[in-house]
């Protein structure tokens, strides 16, 4: 009986690897669901950051003569009531959107990680205090909170910026201490400490680096949201006080009473909406993904 | 005492007379000076108690998990101190309790004459220069955020020793000490395997050439193959640098060849402590010879003829643990003498039973030169109960004949 002739495959060709992050952005380039959402990022950003070069109008100029016109060459997206150029108010919208939902991730995450921070790594009685508090604000729906405190605040974009960090504060938090948690009694922290690492050590040299990776990925998501909640505000009627001002879900609003005859007023910012939420999603999967060791290959 | 005056101690110190100098070191040295002076560890009815707490608000005390339940025993300068039991029964808790991971809740534990259960932040740091510990898991021992070289260096950073480029020679040379390519000290812990990550450990360990190394199962983690090679690694470290060693295994067959003593721990006491090689020949608790029939011997002759020992029932909670020998539950020895009332009522003390050998059993006696004692350490065929005498080696034991055979099968 012959042998399967056996067929040994050229030996992978040993890369030096250079820690986790390299090897997680290696993984990441291969994951084509998360380059979509790049792309879709790179977009959305591109265009908040160039808007003014490239929109063929003035945001806020129009004539009443040019009202409602349906998508045409001189207005890719059509016009709104007041015959704005409806392409050029999205990409206005666009920075908007990315102002608010980058700055409200940011003071989230910093609030949140301070008090996830506080309470995984000292634990004890300011852990529980901290916790119940936290539980407090996880209980009120996110977008009623934050209607609550622009409310309670007065509308306006740094109210709003607040408002959605607030949302995320607490999901920050608990993910931030879960993660500290888990690594209390981890061997590699009762190894430094059997060394004679100070308590604030071992937190910043091992414990905050290791579970700085859960906050990252939720913080991409968080992203997705934060964008959907701004405009969810903006929708709801808390949008910021200058009406003019091109917020993709204030023109939504503006618009839905002429849904019958104007369906591309509503189409093209949802689409603006659902494109850099969709982005920051695949992307935050796609981190998830490349980031988890046990995955790797 | 400076770090940098320690004893040159090449090979082992003889556990007598040893330790020539640094006994004396510090200032309360004399204070507990009862016998041997060379003892560097003394361990005095230590306890660890976790408590279980109930209630979300208003926390109740409702019990203890009595993971160490008042253990003694001193260790000598250069000697190997192995600790066995199963799983659960603290010989992890106590190795923590000694380097004060986990704070004791009664007991002294004197290092080099000093109570490091009522030692100060500083002091405790001071002392943790001297203890180092070795972990089970080489996967999980290792921050995989810190290149190697940060990892070996972390000790030398926390106690601010030497500058910074001395650090990095002196983790170079720790690479090379247990066998590591010294270029490895920028990779991560992920790029090496299972038993390279262990030697990093070791190499931490040994950074700030401490007294002590308090290994918790080094090489359960390991293939048997990489296990041989960290066992002589630490051999020769010992050797070379004269280090001392708790070592804790579950593995009667591994600690055997590493250690110069053993103690055997049941449920959060030491039942039985010995030299290795007495506690090889003749144990003397029910619970050792249980153990010690459970590890083959490499000859097909006398390990067909033994019988292991099965312990039935699992092993009690230490929330709540028999009265009495706390091994009286499942103990051998006990059916067969017809269930004594003393097992279930009386805690047995820990008596010494000939040079060294100390055990908490009150039947001790009537377990040397039984059969299953002399089963279990393989020196003697079914029959040959009392044969107890004289250095009998099992390979003179059994010039086979056919002793069992006829009975069960010829008929």
């Amino acid at each position: 009986m012959a042998a399967p002739a056996i067929r040994v495959g050229r030996p992978v060709e040993a890369r030096a690897s250079r820690g986790l992050w390299s090897d997680a952005f290696r993984r990441l380039l291969r994951n084509r669901p998360a380059l979509v959402g790049v792309l879709f990022i790179a977009l959305f950003v591109v265009t908040a950051l160039i808007a003014p070069l490239i929109a063929p109008y003035a945001p806020l100029a129009g004539t009443l003569a040019d009202r409602l016109q349906p998508p045409n060459t001189a207005h890719l997206m059509g016009t709104d009531l007041q015959g704005r150029d409806e392409l050029s108010r999205v990409m206005y919208g666009a920075r908007v959107s990315l102002v608010a939902g980058v700055a409200s991730v940011v003071m989230g995450v910093f609030i949140g990680g301070l008090i996830g921070a506080l309470a995984g790594g000292l634990g004890g009685k300011v852990d529980s205090v901290l916790m119940r508090v936290v539980d407090v604000m996880l209980a009120i729906p996110g977008i009623l909170l934050a209607i609550g405190i622009v409310a309670w605040l007065d509308r306006g974009l740094p109210q709003i910026m607040f408002a959605v960090a607030m949302v995320n504060v607490p999901i920050f938090a608990r993910i931030l201490r879960g993660s500290l948690l888990s690594l209390r009694e981890s061997d590699y922290v009762i190894a430094s400490r059997s060394l004679g690492a100070s308590g604030f050590r071992v937190l910043v040299r091992h414990m905050l680096p290791n579970s700085l990776t859960p906050l990252i990925v939720a913080a991409t998501l968080a992203l997705a949201t934060a964008i959907i909640d701004v405009a969810g505000l903006g929708f709801l009627g808390l949008g910021p006080p200058d009406p003019r001002t091109p917020e993709w879900g204030t023109m939504l609003t503006d618009s839905t009473k002429f849904l019958r005859q104007a369906p591309w007023l509503i189409i093209f910012p949802g689409l603006a909406i659902v494109v850099s939420a969709v982005g920051f999603n695949l992307l935050g999967d796609g981190l998830r993904e490349s980031l988890d060791p046990r995955l790797k290959q | 005492m400076t770090a940098s005056d320690r004893d040159p101690a090449t090979g082992r110190p003889v556990p007598t007379t040893a330790g020539g100098g640094p006994a004396g070191g510090t200032p309360s040295g004399s204070g507990n000076g009862q016998g041997d002076g060379a003892a560097l560890l003394r361990v005095e009815d230590l306890k660890v108690y976790f408590p279980i707490r109930e209630g979300m608000i208003i926390e109740r005390h409702v019990g203890d998990v009595r993971a160490v339940d008042g253990i003694s025993f001193s260790m000598t300068r250069g000697e190997t101190l192995g600790l066995v039991g199963e799983s659960g029964c603290g010989k992890s808790t106590t190795g923590r309790a000694i380097i004060r991971l986990y704070e004791p809740t009664a007991g002294r534990v004197l290092f080099d004459g000093v109570d490091i259960t009522s030692l100060d932040k500083g002091g405790l740091k001071g002392m943790r220069r001297r203890m180092q510990m070795i972990f089970q898991d080489p996967y999980a021992s290792l921050d995989p955020r810190m290149t190697a070289g940060g990892i070996i260096a972390e000790p030398l950073d926390i106690h601010d020793v030497g500058a910074k480029r001395d650090r990095r020679m002196r983790v170079r040379d720790l690479l090379s000490t247990v066998g590591l390519n010294p270029d490895y000290a920028d990779r991560y812990p992920h790029e090496f395997s299972g038993g390279q990550r262990q030697r990093i450990g070791v190499a931490r360990a040994l950074a700030l050439e401490p007294d002590m190394i308090v290994a918790d199962e080094p090489i359960s983690a390991l293939d048997v193959s990489i296990q041989a090679q960290i066992i002589n690694l630490l051999e020769r470290l010992q050797d070379s640098l004269g280090l001392t060693y708790l070592f804790i295994a579950h593995d009667l067959s591994v600690i055997r060849h590493i250690s110069d003593r053993i103690a055997v721990m049941y449920l959060g006491r030491i039942v039985e402590l010995a030299s290795s090689r007495d506690l090889n020949r003749t144990p003397l608790h029910p619970y050792t010879v249980a153990l010690l029939s459970a590890v083959p011997i490499p000859d097909p002759v006398v390990e067909s003829r033994r019988r292991r020992i099965i312990l039935t029932g699992d092993v009690p909670s230490p929330v709540n643990p028999p009265s009495g020998c706390r091994f009286h539950t499942r103990c051998w020895l006990r059916q067969q003498l017809g269930n004594p009332g003393e097992c279930e009522t009386v805690d047995p003390e820990f008596r010494v039973l000939g040079p060294m050998h100390e055990v908490a059993c009150h039947f001790a006696a009537r377990v040397d030169g039984s059969t299953e004692q002399l089963q279990a350490t393989g020196r003697a065929p079914a029959h040959a109960a009392g044969a107890i005498a004289g250095g009998a080696e099992f390979g003179d034991a059994s010039p086979p004949g056919p002793p069992d055979r006829p009975q069960g099968v010829a008929d």
